[in-house]
């Protein structure tokens, strides 16, 4: 009995791996059915699905506005300070879902991880695409309200969707170390809320960042990648004439210090996945 | 987990096909070894690991397969048998390439399906139809090839009113044909199939067989593993028996099974009834010490071959002044019925006066037409005319394992013939 399929011979099965174990197709197909069907269910699972979702910013956001313009006033002099506090509240809302949603991504899809042979990479990666998918249509809201709050659409505008897909590639560098490493490390994951913490004061969301005093501060403050993303998001989409990152940062050369990070926890991130795949079945 | 059992009535066995011997290996298994570490105690927290630096080094080491070769032909319906913890899942995700190896090698030609269980992924919170798609999606379809094959697979599982139902509100055998429905579509040279097919009444289950047959028709090459030894003599082409990690037998369905149901069933310690675990009632006058098998040589055999003599004898030892006992042994399956009882009750002649510290052997002989399978047996000793007061009452005080090729699908295998005549003239 032959088949009708001409066949190259044997192909030596290795197990497992981050990245290998299917062709490209299978891989993004797999992706991409995983994410929607997450968003799905969230979606259509309540009754106000897409509503709570937007909620929780927004609730955010309406407590700090409150706060930072009414009873605490040092951001009084920034211009269009409630579009940027939105704009950057739902950014750091992406980065910070995608990442903890991520962190037990592996463990939490245990049974695909045990029972299905598919690239391990998958799993992380499908959870930070639902975290954009729901960052794509919180954007909508967002672009609804600087326009309503006044802001003129501006040519800089076409640079954002890039500031996006660079927050979008720091969360699954991030998403890859994390998620591997709380396989074998459960407490990556309260270690992980404090650094959220941080990073959310640590990132000119409350703050516009020339409120800060120190000239120190401010520059310590942009090493951080994610406030040079939000930096440069407000000077792009917002407000052309607050300072852009490299400005805040004093230099355009030491903007080499945050994309530096950056690159550094991708390839990190990439370097100890890969690392753990060929086990994380046996480990979870 | 017993779908095969019901069906083993349903589909004729067809030895005729067995697969070409000379035929290119589909799968290659080369010196597989796993190992797997069990940590006595997982450090998973940083300040365990801190103060434990040296931990993980204490840790046992469960040798999952030790040196399993084999290789099985294209187009082959292959299984794997053996008892729990012998090493035959992990052996299957090393071939789903779910699990790597730590010594040896795997080759496999063509695709294999990267499924070992059915439904897995499945998604409680989400409609039939959505479930489809992503179980197709992970078989290797396209979406969009996933999307149009939405309606034959509902078709196939027979579900077409509950489309758009979740499926958390499916009854469980409604998922499990959904699920194999859905893995039928899987577009794979090589199928690996880990103890499925509870499936449905049996008329789906018909359906599914149908399924396996054409796929092996087709030339795909099946690995099955299931404890069913029923399903592997009627299926298979050949097997392999796993005990520890380790290769016990290869080849012939019908050796694997009997060598299988042999090591499954080793007899306990016959000679220490307490140890087996048998409830014991009874008045105490007289006790039965020990119970154990034979067959016709007078030897002493793991398991006994249908059709052939088999000889159960108990030793009996009497406490106290016994007038005419008579003695009963039972044969139960794992059903709990009284498959057969054979006893002294129904004889005319008495067995005769015994006093305490007497000893006696009580002897059933009997041509073995159980069907294959494990039996408890039980003895009962009671007085004549004493009604159902027993002086002593032993349940599964021995197993007795029969084996045999005929699995009939019934209770007994009794000497039969079996003729068709054709009735001349007949209207047609």
């Amino acid at each position: 009995m032959s088949s009708p399929v001409a066949r190259t011979g044997p192909r030596e099965v290795t197990g497992p791996s981050a990245f290998g174990g299917g062709e490209l197709r299978r891989f993004a197909a797999l992706t991409w059915s995983l994410a929607l069907m997450e968003f799905k269910v969230r979606y259509f699972g309540s009754l106000l699905g897409y509503l709570w979702q937007l909620v929780r910013p927004l609730m955010l956001f309406g407590v700090l506005y409150v706060v930072f313009t009414q009873f605490v006033k040092f951001n009084a002099g920034v211009d269009y300070f409630p579009a940027v506090l939105l704009s950057s509240i739902v950014l750091y809302t992406f980065f910070s879902d995608a990442t903890s949603s991520s962190l037990t991504s592996v463990l939490d899809r245990e049974n695909l991880v045990r029972k299905i042979q598919f690239p391990r990479v998958v799993v992380p990666l499908a959870t930070v695409l639902n975290a954009f998918f729901n960052l794509i249509t919180n954007l909508g809201a967002v672009a609804v309200f600087i326009v309503a709050t006044g802001v003129r659409p501006h040519w800089t505008w076409i640079g954002f969707p890039v500031l996006v897909l660079c927050l979008a590639t720091l969360a699954v560098g991030t998403s890859l170390l994390l998620s591997a490493l709380y396989v074998r490390f459960r407490d990556v994951r309260p270690i992980w809320e404090i650094v959220l913490q941080l990073l959310f004061y640590g990132s000119p969301i409350l703050y516009a960042i020339e409120v800060v005093p120190s000239d120190a501060a401010r520059q310590l403050i942009m090493c951080n990648p994610v406030a040079a993303i939000l930096q440069q998001s407000r000077h792009w989409l917002i407000d052309p004439d607050a300072l852009s990152a490299p400005q805040a940062i004093g230099g355009t050369a030491r903007m080499l210090i945050p994309i530096g990070i950056s690159i550094i926890i991708c390839l990190l991130g990439i370097w100890y996945f890969a690392r753990e795949a060929p086990r994380i079945a046996e480990d979870v | 987990m017993l779908a095969f059992r019901h069906l083993t009535a349903i589909v004729p066995k067809e030895t005729e096909e067995r697969s070409d011997p000379t035929a290119a290996p589909a799968l290659i298994v080369e010196a597989a070894d796993k190992e797997f570490r069990l940590p006595h105690h997982r450090y998973s927290t940083l300040k365990e690991r801190l103060l434990h630096p040296r931990a993980e080094r204490s840790h046992d080491r469960l040798h999952a397969l030790r040196d399993v070769s084999f290789e099985v032909a294209t187009g082959e319906f292959f299984g794997i048998v053996g008892r729990n913890g012998s090493g035959k899942s992990t052996l299957l995700k090393c071939l789903a390439g779910i699990y790597r190896l730590d010594g040896g090698r795997i080759a496999i030609d063509g695709r294999v399906s990267p499924f070992i269980e059915l439904g897995v992924g499945f998604n409680q919170e989400m409609a039939a139809r959505d479930n489809i798609i992503l179980n197709g999606v992970m078989l290797g379809l396209t979406p969009k090839a996933a999307r149009d094959r939405v309606d034959e697979v509902i078709a196939f599982a027979e579900l077409e009113d509950f489309t758009e139902l979740k499926l958390k509100n499916y009854s469980s055998g409604m998922q499990v044909r959904l699920a194999f429905a859905v893995m039928v579509q899987v577009d794979a040279d090589v199928l690996l199939i880990d103890e499925i097919l509870a499936v449905g009444d049996a008329a789906f289950q018909q359906k599914c067989f149908d399924v396996f047959f054409r796929l092996r028709d087709e030339g795909k090459t099946i690995i099955l593993v299931t404890h069913d030894m029923a399903a592997v003599e009627r299926f298979c082409h050949r097997a392999v028996l796993l005990e520890e990690g380790r290769v016990v037998t290869l080849g012939d369905p019908a050796t694997v099974a009997d060598r299988y149901l042999a090591l499954n069933f080793e007899p306990g310690a016959p000679e220490d009834p307490a140890a087996f675990g048998g409830e014991r009632g009874g008045d105490g006058d007289a006790r039965v010490t020990r119970v154990w098998l034979e067959d016709g040589e007078g030897d002493r055999p793991n398991a006994f071959p249908q059709g052939e003599r088999c000889v159960v004898r108990a030793h009996v030892r009497f406490e106290g002044e016994l007038r005419d006992p008579d003695f009963a042994v039972a044969f139960v399956n794992a059903d709990r019925q009284n498959v057969f009882v054979a006893t002294t009750a129904t004889e005319r002649e008495a067995a005769g006066d015994f006093a305490p510290g007497d000893e006696a052997v009580f002897t059933v002989a009997f041509v073995n037409a159980f069907a294959p399978g494990r039996y408890a047996i039980s003895t009962l000793i009671t007085r004549r005319g004493g009604g159902n007061a027993a002086v002593d009452r032993l349940e599964n005080i021995s197993t007795i394992v029969v084996t045999g090729a005929r699995p009939g699908g019934g209770l007994v295998d009794l000497p039969h013939e079996v003729s068709i005549e054709r009735v001349a003239g007949a209207p047609s």
